[in-house]
């Protein structure tokens, strides 16, 4: 058996916080229960290290070292901070879901005229009421030491369910934002359900308030899309620069549904997303794109399973890495092709671009085919800026600097341009701007 | 003052010297061709004047205006008035000719001080100036030379050439792959640039060329070095006679 067991003495001191955080943690019965399991599991394999083959690149004993206490509730001036912070960064023409330090901040979510066939809840709430949806909340992976970590300690989030045919009108945004000067653990876990033929959009961004700085974010999103529904999901790590963010997504498709994912990591000093994506019913199509931006001692890992466990499903993956200074960009892609899921259309391409010598990228595509009728292919680029291509445009009159930034940004349009909503490519690309410029 | 000055030009690539004492003067309002067989080091002085890195000055000096050019970068060189048509341009995927053209014009102004260039004042002048060289409108809204014929990549050398309107101009090889008509518009391109402040050096293999923009000097390269100049009979001299004559001299 390949379980490491944590007998370090911040495995204990974590055990303590969970026996002292349990009383802060929603849900009774049955919830209660997954939850001490889900911990048990935790504490059997703890922090994950660069001998389990997943880890491999991203060993959170070496880069994290422990699991910080649950940060504490956070007070009026924490919910000031946060506000500001959410003013500021706003993105215009979406519906707000604010959750600061891990605890959903009604005042500053926008929850009023909700369209017919949307509800969205607080996790706390959902839990606490016992309802139906608590269970589906915690589906995933307990093999997986952070996810199990998660549904241990998750202490609020947002569920949203979107029912049949209902097409919404406003992306829907989850905004996460640490507020806390003390160094914490902030832990949180959403749903989204789309019923059938439902449309909708979810952007999630990790915001950090003014001072905040070494946090641990854990955050889990369960999405569950129903036949013949479409969900455009982006997502922005923009956490301050010595975070961690420590997040997975567990999405699962019906038949003839549509996922469109772009991920975009610019902040956290450490980042670890772990995409799981799961196709349930035939003729399902999956797009998972996105963007590393990274440099000083920066980490980021983006991690991907795709299940093509029923025939006639595509998917389709773009990623490109940015990576200067002493950053470390990693990309995992792993696909299984089941062996009846025939006609299936698989295809990854990902590119990294090192902008300095001691930039780093890791690139893992793995293709587990076991049906025979299939479309498959992987494709890995690592490389630096091309330097006729930097001369010929320094000889037009473009400072070095610009001259690359104009390279790199037709380098991370490739994925960009993936994004279907005007808004929100807008949004990345101004994303990608500001960092460009931080360079100049 | 000449215009441009090279002096003594030594130059290595990967410890193999290329250039060895190069010199060539060239005076405001002038055109100068240079001639000489494959691989005599034509573009390697076009590139050191522009300054492309990689390639090591072991001697020698350029001088721009009285200015020590090798202590530039490059994008400075081009601020100041030094431009260089490639002999094969390169082709820059996701970054349409517009914007890069823009960017590059503005960063040019900016360095020498200048106010930037408006959208719309850019759009009005790219225009015109894409319109006097044959240039299809919805080639500019394409990345840079992608997919654009080896004739089309020439004519957007042109274009930039007329945008920048330096000072000196560096055409190595603008006639390769043009056609007939082509290298016509091209070379009336060329020859509405001409000005009492302007220079031209112009590398060539072929004579016709210079038909069209008649030179005042012709310098004949071998071996990495100017063998002989003189007026522009000696292009049709070497027409007839090749440059056997010459790799002896040099
Ligand atoms: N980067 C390089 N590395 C090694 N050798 C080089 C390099 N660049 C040029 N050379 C060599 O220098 C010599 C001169 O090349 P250059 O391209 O300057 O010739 P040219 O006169 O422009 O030739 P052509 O008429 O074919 O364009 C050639 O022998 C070439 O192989
Ligand atoms: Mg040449």
């Amino acid at each position: 058996m390949n379980v490491v067991v944590a007998k370090t003495g911040t495995g204990r001191a974590l055990g303590d916080a969970f026996a002292v955080a349990r009383d802060r943690l929603p849900g009774k019965g049955a919830i209660s229960d997954l939850r001490r399991q889900a911990f048990e599991a935790y504490e059997r394999m703890g922090l994950p290290h660069r001998r389990i083959e997943d880890w491999k690149y991203t060993d959170l004993r070496a880069l994290m070292r422990e699991v910080l206490p649950l940060a504490p509730q956070p007070d009026a001036t924490a919910l000031d901070r946060a506000a500001g912070t959410a003013k500021a960064q706003a993105i215009e023409g979406v519906r707000r879901l604010v959750l600061v330090d891990g605890v959903f901040a009604p005042d500053l979510s926008d929850l009023a005229g909700l369209q017919k066939g949307l509800t969205i809840r607080p996790l706390r709430d959902v839990l606490e009421a016992g309802d139906a949806l608590s269970g589906q909340a915690f589906t995933a992976d307990s093999s997986n030491p952070m996810i199990a970590l998660n549904a241990a300690l998750a202490t609020d989030g947002v569920v949203i369910e979107v029912a049949n045919g209902t097409v919404l009108t406003q992306p829907l945004q989850i905004v996460h934002i640490a507020s806390a000067a003390a160094p914490g653990a902030i832990v949180t876990r959403s749903l989204l359900r789309l019923g059938r033929d439902a449309v909708a959009t979810l952007v999630e961004s990790y915001l950090a308030a003014d001072g905040a700085t070494a946090y641990q974010a854990h955050d889990a999103l369960v999405v569950a899309i129903g036949d013949d529904a479409r969900l455009d999901h982006v997502r922005l790590v923009e956490d301050a620069t010595g975070a961690f963010n420590i997040s997975s997504a567990t999405v699962s498709l019906g038949a003839h549904a549509h996922f469109n994912t772009f991920g975009m990591t610019t902040g956290a000093h450490v980042s670890r997303y772990q995409l799981t994506v799961a196709f349930a019913g035939e003729g399902s199509k999956v797009e998972t794109n996105g963007v590393n931006l990274i440099n000083g001692k920066q980490h980021a890992d983006t991690t991907l399973l795709l299940d093509h466990a029923v025939p006639h499903c595509d998917s389709r993956e773009i990623f490109r890495a940015v990576v200067d200074d002493r950053a470390h960009s990693v990309f995992q892609g792993r696909i299984i092709v089941r062996p009846h899921a025939q006609k299936t259309d698989a295809k990854m391409m990902t590119r990294a671009l090192l902008l300095s010598d001691e930039a780093e990228a890791d690139n893992k595509p793995e293709l587990e085919i076991f049906a025979d009728d299939v479309t498959c292919g992987h494709g890995a680029t690592t490389g630096a800026l091309d330097e006729n291509l930097l001369f010929y445009m320094r000889a037009r009159g473009l400072p070095e600097k610009e001259a690359q930034a104009l390279l790199i940004q037709a380098f991370v349009g490739e994925a960009i341009e993936t994004i279907a909503s005007d808004t929100l490519r807008e949004v990345a690309i101004a994303a990608a701007r500001r960092w460009l410029e931080a360079r100049a | 003052m000449s215009l441009l000055e090279v002096k003594d030009l030594k130059v290595r690539v990967d410890e193999r010297e290329i250039l060895h004492g190069l010199s060539l003067s060239v005076n405001p309002g002038e055109v100068h061709a240079i001639m000489g067989p494959n691989g005599s080091g034509k573009s390697t002085l076009s590139h050191v004047i522009a300054g492309k890195p990689g390639y090591e000055v072991t001697g020698g000096q350029i001088l721009f205006r009285g200015e020590d050019l090798l202590e530039m970068d490059p994008n400075e060189r081009a601020a100041k008035g030094v431009f260089l048509a490639f002999q094969y341009p390169v082709e820059i995927p996701g970054v349409t000719t517009w914007n890069f053209l823009h960017a590059a014009l503005n960063a040019q102004r900016k360095a020498r001080g200048e106010d930037e260039i408006s959208s719309p004042a850019f759009l009005k002048k790219v225009r015109e100036v894409a319109k006097s060289l044959n240039i299809p409108q919805d080639m500019l809204k394409r990345g840079v030379n992608v997919g654009f014929s080896g004739g089309e990549k020439k004519r957007n050398e042109i274009l930039q050439m007329a945008l920048f309107e330096p000072a000196v101009c560096i055409l190595d090889e603008m006639d390769s792959g043009l056609d007939i008509d082509a290298l016509r518009i091209a070379a009336d391109g060329v020859n509405a640039l001409r000005s009492p402040d302007r220079a031209m050096v112009v590398i060539t293999h072929y004579q016709r060329l210079l038909n069209y923009i008649v030179p005042d000097v012709v310098h004949v390269m071998s071996k990495g070095r100017v063998v002989k100049s003189g007026g522009k009979e000696l292009a049709l001299e070497l027409e007839e006679s090749g440059y056997a004559q010459f790799e002896d001299a040099a």
